[in-house]
């Protein structure tokens, strides 16, 4: 490759949209940004080189060439759609082809210590407050696709929850992604202080035809706070979708985290988490795959400091011709004694063309610790099938039964009411041909 | 009811079962006993039509039909009844959804309508009562979590709803202490009736005590080599299996 070829089409395009940028005005984040377009102009989006991305093409992306969202137009929603989207009883910010909406948003009886709003505003108003969170659980080096977002992102969240404080309504994200060719860029920054709690909802929707989706959010918890996130990700079948959550967890903090990937013709999605002394994570994951869909998750847990622990659970279920990934990677320092950790990956594969990649890794530089790792791909059980038969259950439904009461699994850890019935529908809407029926629930 | 004969069968090439006769009459109890090894779970799993198994020979006949025709749900709907010797478990599928499920899939059988959700309650909680269970375990999966004790209760429990005309007690016995043990022969116990019959196969005298078969049959290898009342059983006892191996060397 010479000197002087092309790797990227990509800067030379975002360049013409560059002063449109949120934070004209704010110089470290003008430095960050272009840093990240350096990063990016060298390297471009990842490839299959790297090794975390051996399992994930992303070429199609480059090729295509998507495009920011200059001004949202309101008129192209399907406002109804969008409502059943979103959680009855939540705050919610909207954000449509990568920018925020505050008509379509609901941030009535936000309390006045909380701040919530789009990254735009907040660069304006709390620049210096962001500044301390800002590329610290992730930096534009990590792949192609953080350098992308952090040099040419165009709005996002900032939410800040003071200590103690505890929120009594979840926040949602809602991201939409309305037209084809579209490119969604978009930076979340989520801190919780001391001893305070909070629960958000990442949604992801779009229209059927091919867009791009590429969300970064970084997550700060300061010592004893609690953290439960969720992401339903139900991007359109020609979607591609990049997320990735970083995760910096203080002592005695919890991360609790409901991954639902379920759209999207390409996904990918990185969860990263550093736990500090006795601070605790539960990562949960249900990936489900039809038709031609690629679903990958990648997932890095670094124990950094004594008695954490950590709990990770994915299962994925793929059909037809669809691909799954799962790549988790387990850290434990060498100072990080008394870590206990557990990691889980099990899969189910409903017909002979479905495939799935696992590699679940632990790095141990500690001598007193407690790890766990599994990895099952497999068909149904067939002494569960013939209990079923032996209560009358014919053959095919149990199959459906059991397929059903595995992804299952991981809908009823959800605790919010409404979400749960979402998820559920969706399950029921995504496999239809393995017969999933209502009254079994 | 039952009629089994000259059954031969095979796992892989291994023959287990040689050519084993059995007749249960409606409302029998018949135990059968015998040496780990001499084909009693083999026997249980080809009445209830588990995969795995050759017949290389032989007839079942149940109710006057070719039952080794029949898939394992259609066996079931039938109202042929295998209570495990390790009930299997099911995460995710609500143990009172399967039961209701069940009986209601017999009933479709037999033409009656669906059974009505509150009808249902009331019984399901009539028949834990009748085994001592916690009500809780009818919301949990099926048999996820619970004890070796539970699971064997809930198997009968299963039974007491689904009313089965052949209930075949696959070692329902084993691994329970002597409370447990008296719980589940009482609900066996209070199943009895003219038109339902029951096949106990146990490792142990001990079930007898509290479960009193009619006629009692000693297998080994492969077939049954005696039969007598229930005083075959306490022979067995005192005598050991080696006896009757013996007897029939």
């Amino acid at each position: 490759m010479s000197a002087d070829q092309i790797i990227s089409q990509y800067p030379a395009e975002y360049a013409k949209f560059a002063d449109a940028l949120p934070g004209q005005s704010v110089a470290w984040l003008k430095l960050l940004r272009q840093d990240a377009a350096q990063q990016f102009s060298a390297h471009g989006f990842p490839s299959l080189r790297e090794e975390a991305w051996r399992y994930t093409n992303v070429s199609a992306i480059e090729k295509k060439l998507f495009s920011p969202a200059t001004s949202t137009e309101i008129g192209a929603i399907d406002i109804d759609s969008l409502n059943q989207h979103l959680l009855a009883d939540a705050w919610s910010v909207v954000l449509v082809d990568g920018h925020f909406s505050a008509s379509l948003s609901m941030l009535d009886g936000v309390p006045d210590s909380v701040t919530v709003m789009n990254m735009a505003n907040a660069l304006e108003q709390k620049s210096e407050l962001l500044e301390s969170y800002f590329s610290q659980a992730v930096a534009a080096k990590e792949h192609g696709f953080v350098a992308f977002n952090t040099a040419w992102f165009s709005d996002g969240l900032f939410l800040h929850v003071p200590a103690k404080q505890v929120l009594t309504r979840p926040i949602q994200i809602l991201h939409v992604v309305t037209q084809a060719g579209f490119m969604a860029n978009t930076r979340d920054i989520i801190v919780l202080e001391e001893s305070a709690e909070a629960k958000v909802l990442e949604t992801f929707v779009g229209c059927e035809e091919a867009y791009c989706s590429a969300a970064v959010m970084e997550v700060s918890l300061a010592q004893n706070a609690d953290l439960t996130l969720y992401k339903l990700q139900m991007e359109g079948e020609k979607a591609y979708h990049f997320g990735g959550t970083y995760v910096k967890q203080a002592r005695d903090s919890r991360f609790t985290h409901h991954n639902f990937a379920f759209g999207g013709l390409l996904a990918r999605n990185d969860i990263h988490t550093d736990l500090n002394q006795a601070a605790e994570c539960d990562l949960n994951g249900l990936y489900l795959g039809i038709k031609r869909q690629h679903i990958d998750n990648h997932t890095r847990i670094n124990h950094l400091q004594p008695h954490a622990i950590s709990h990770e659970l994915y299962k994925g279920v793929l059909n037809q011709r669809a691909k799954g990934v799962f790549q988790g990677r387990v850290l434990v320092a060498e100072q990080a004694q008394k870590t206990d950790s557990m990691m889980n990956n099990r899969n189910l594969l409903l017909s002979d063309d479905a495939e799935v990649d696992t590699k679940p890794q632990l790095e141990i530089y500690a001598d007193d610790v407690k790890c766990a790792h599994g990895v099952t791909v497999g068909q149904l059980d067939e002494q569960s099938i013939f209990y079923l038969q032996s209560r009358c259950v014919d053959k095919q439904t149990a199959r459906n039964m059991l397929t059903f009461a595995f992804a299952n699994e991981m809908v009823e850890k959800i605790k919010l009411a409404d979400l749960h019935d979402q998820v559920l529908e969706q399950l029921l809407i995504r496999f239809p041909q393995v017969g999933i029926q209502h009254d079994w629930l | 009811m039952l009629s089994i004969e000259n059954l031969h069968v095979n796992v892989g090439d291994k023959p287990i079962l040689k050519g084993l006769n059995l007749q249960i009459k409606a409302g029998e109890v018949h135990a059968i006993m015998g040496p780990n090894g001499a084909g009693k779970s083999t026997l249980s799993h080809v009445l209830s039509g588990k995969s795995g198994y050759t017949v290389t020979a032989g007839n079942v006949t149940y109710q006057g039909e070719n039952l080794l025709d029949l898939e394992p749900d259609e066996r079931a709907r039938k109202g042929v009844f295998l209570a495990f010797q390790y009930p299997v478990e099911i995460p995710g599928v609500s143990n009172i959804y399967l039961m209701k499920a069940a009986l209601n899939a017999i009933r479709k059988h037999k033409g009656l309508p669906e059974v009505d959700a509150m009808d249902f309650l009331t019984l399901v909680k009539d028949k834990v009562k009748l085994l001592e269970m916690d009500e809780k375990f009818l919301y949990r999966s099926v048999n996820e979590g619970f004890s070796g004790g539970e699971k064997k209760r809930n198997e009968i429990l299963q039974a007491a709803i689904l009313e089965p005309s052949l209930c075949i007690l696959d070692e329902t016995d084993s691994g329970l202490d002597i409370d447990a043990l008296k719980v589940v022969a009482a609900g066996v116990n209070s199943l009895r009736a003219e038109d339902r019959s029951f096949l106990m196969i146990t490792h142990y005298q001990r079930l007898l005590d509290y479960i009193k078969p009619d006629i009692v049959h000693v297998l080994a290898d492969g077939k049954i080599v005696k039969s007598g009342g229930p005083e075959l059983a306490l022979e067995l006892e005192a005598k050991g299996y080696r006896w009757v191996e013996e007897q029939v060397a």
